[in-house]
């Protein structure tokens, strides 16, 4: 170790400039690297047995990698960087994670041509059975809150109203939490005899035990996984759901959120940045196949390939949010949904569709996935979403 | 080459105990000694991740402590407990003894017993410690063990700090039901572990059962690298076909294509589900086996 560290000081300006510039390109690339590894670079480059690129590769990738996505990156970017292969995709390369397309404003007026989308569509969909609920809206007396829970998410047009149903689904994904806790802590009694402390304390009465002391088994928390349909046919309601999604993100110290339409996109890094706009900006996917067919077969088959083993444990809960139209053939979705139904402890359907009036589950999708559902539960206003609640409370 | 490089002698000496590494592993392995970090491995499994502890403490001639991962491990199954038994007895035959006194007394090495962890940093010469699927424990034992990695010292409140004697070889696996936290994923070298290329696994084939023909070994790697590329649910590591060419050699066949009978009955040693067995018919098993030069 001393004869690596020592020669670092041989290694030439130039080299140690490049070597700078390599981290920084991996950095871009959502590689994880600190000035401990920047030493222990420095190091190996300088050693006899790092002479060529080809040599000092191999120990590199060992040194800078630190997850798997790293690991098969890792070649294309050192290729690029040292060997002066497709200089420009280094820079930035096409499936760096967590990283949102150049350009917030173009994402942020994506999201304005959502809005947009949302008054057309409400102008299409509106076939008399919503005139009840808009009138709710004007009711005088209660409180804005409670009518604004009770709105369906489609007929929210004005800017505050959505602003402040933005707030209130945040609130609630936090107040989730707050009693789903609570109810934990009191649950916690499964107890086990602590040796060593009842020792130390028996020691003053001659080693009987008279003071016991006694262990806790720790509860695991609650884990929810949320996997939201961006697809047109949900467009008016994603918005909402997104930020109710952040506030679980937020609020939850274990949960995931995916979003699907054609393909499946993991969500959380993007939404845990703490301000919601910023959050939502950060999300490529509102600007691009958001609003376009629904392939939930396939989402889902790409969860439990690569996402369920390391997402699920016994104590989790899938929280699917789609209307249920899937181009994908049903028996696709349904042999993923046993699949899903394997690994987690239950898996909750909402569907905003169900709030309509007259609804009957109609979309073969749906009907195939159905028998695998534990909760299967309306969605389309924030009253409906805080029902789900006690049911999330008693897993 | 007139010197040979230090992560092509660890190469041959992993050889020597039969296991076959590839370049990229036999550098982090260099480095790990060198930088005396840790190195995380990462894979599906039955990839080898544990076969590679095994080999490096063969090569190094060291002892191997083992420390299994598995959700609710705590420090006293980890790192050390107090012998409470003997404790027990102690504190009864010292009885009417000032308690300070037998405080002192049964709070000593001599009740300790060590686990896994402590062992691996009070050994003389360094061992090979082995953490094994380190993403089934807790996180509050991922930032412990963060902490031990990093100064190779513990401290018991009853005893005082211990420090470590000789640095052991850390080796960390995974399999990704847990994502690992960054903090530790950055303390330590990464190696992803894929399934061996066709070459590699006959060369481990012939390593581990040198009496088999070398022409079979390599078309069982072959077919067994055909099968993992079909979509099952649990593709069949290294071990099982070391299993299947232990089998297809007592059987002595000699050429796969000339007994797909045999081949096909003797699959089970691959395939582990029910599922993976009714997608792996005769016609698919013979179709591979035609694949298979």
């Amino acid at each position: 170790m001393n004869a690596l560290r020592k020669s670092e000081i041989d290694l030439g300006e130039m080299m140690r400039a490049k070597l700078s510039g390599f981290v920084s390109t991996l950095r871009d690339n959502g590689f994880v690297i600190g000035l401990a590894e920047m030493r222990d670079a420095l190091g190996v480059m300088s050693s006899a047995s790092a002479a060529r690129p080809s040599r000092f590769r191999p120990a590199l990738r060992a040194l800078f990698c630190s997850r798997h996505s790293d690991w098969q990156k890792f070649d294309e970017i050192f290729d690029a960087f040292w060997i002066g292969r497709g200089m420009k995709s280094a820079t930035r390369m096409s499936g760096a994670p967590h990283k949102a397309p150049d350009g917030l404003e173009a994402v942020a007026s994506g999201n304005r041509g959502l809005g947009d989308n949302q008054n057309a569509d409400h102008v299409q969909r509106g076939e008399g059975s919503e005139e009840a609920e808009v009138g709710q809206s004007k009711r005088e007396g209660a409180s804005r809150a409670e009518v604004l829970a009770r709105t369906d998410f489609r007929h929210l047009t004005d800017p505050d109203d959505l602003a402040a149903a933005h707030d209130l689904a945040a609130r609630l994904a936090r107040s989730m939490r707050a009693r789903l806790t609570r109810r934990m802590r009191a649950r916690r009694n499964g107890q086990r005899l602590d040796l060593r402390r009842t020792i130390h304390k028996s020691i003053g009465h001659g080693g009987t035990p008279i003071e016991l002391v006694h262990r806790r088994r720790k509860d695991k928390p609650l884990r929810l996984v949320v996997l939201l349909d961006a697809s047109g046919s949900m467009s008016l309601y994603s918005a909402v759901f997104l930020r109710f999604i952040h506030g679980v993100l937020d609020a939850f110290r274990e949960a995931e959120a995916f979003i699907f339409h054609t393909r499946l996109i993991h969500v959380s890094p993007a939404l845990r940045e703490r301000d919601p706009q910023r959050a939502v900006e950060r999300m490529s996917l509102t600007a691009d196949g958001v609003g376009g067919g629904t392939r939930i077969g396939e989402s889902l088959g790409t969860f439990n390939r690569w996402h369920a083993k390391r997402c699920l444990h016994s104590r989790s809960c899938i929280m699917i949010v789609s209307d249920g139209y899937d181009t994908d053939p049903a028996e696709q979705l349904g042999g993923e949904m046993r699949a899903l139904r394997r690994r987690c402890k239950r898996i909750a359907w909402l569907n905003p569709m169900i709030g309509w009036q007259d609804y009957a589950v109609e979309a073969a999708g749906m009907k195939a996935a159905l028998p695998y559902v534990d909760l299967f539960a309306p969605a389309h206003n924030l009253e409906s979403l805080e029902a789900i609640e006690p049911y999330l409370a008693r897993i | 080459m007139a010197i040979t490089l230090p992560q092509d002698r660890i190469a041959t000496e992993m050889a020597a105990v039969g296991y076959i590494p590839d370049r990229e592993l036999a550098t982090a392995l260099w480095l790990m000694d060198n930088l005396k970090r840790p190195l995380l491995l990462e894979g599906e499994a039955g990839v080898g991740k544990t076969e590679v502890a095994r080999a490096l403490a063969l090569a190094h001639n060291t002892k191997l402590i083992r420390l299994q991962c598995y959700e609710g491990l705590d420090q006293s199954s980890a790192l050390y407990e107090w012998n409470y038994q003997r404790q027990l007895l102690a504190i009864k035959a010292r009885e009417g003894v000032d308690a300070d006194v037998v405080e002192e007394q049964i709070f000593s090495e001599k009740y300790l017993l060590e686990r896994p962890l402590l062992a691996a940093i009070r050994q003389s010469v360094s061992p090979v410690l082995l953490i094994d699927e380190v993403d089934r424990a807790d996180e509050e034992f991922e930032a412990f063990l963060l902490e031990l990695l990093s100064d190779f010292q513990v401290s018991i409140p009853e005893l005082g700090t211990i420090t470590a004697r000789s640095i052991p070889m850390v080796i960390l696996t995974s399999n990704g039901t847990r994502e690992l936290s960054d903090a530790l994923r950055r303390r330590c070298l990464y190696h992803y572990v894929d399934f061996p290329d066709v070459d590699r696994e006959a060369r481990i084939i012939l390593s581990r059962l040198p009496h088999i023909d070398a022409a079979l070994a390599l078309q069982i790697a072959g077919m067994v690298s055909l099968i993992r590329k079909e979509e099952l649910r649990k593709a069949p590591g290294v071990a099982e076909t070391l299993d299947w060419a232990a089998t297809l050699a007592g059987l002595e066949i000699r050429l796969l294509r000339d007994e797909p009978e045999a081949v096909f009955e003797t699959l089970m040693c691959l395939i582990k589900t029910a599922e993976d067995k009714a997608r792996m018919t005769r016609q698919v098993s013979d179709r591979l086996l035609g694949k298979v030069a």
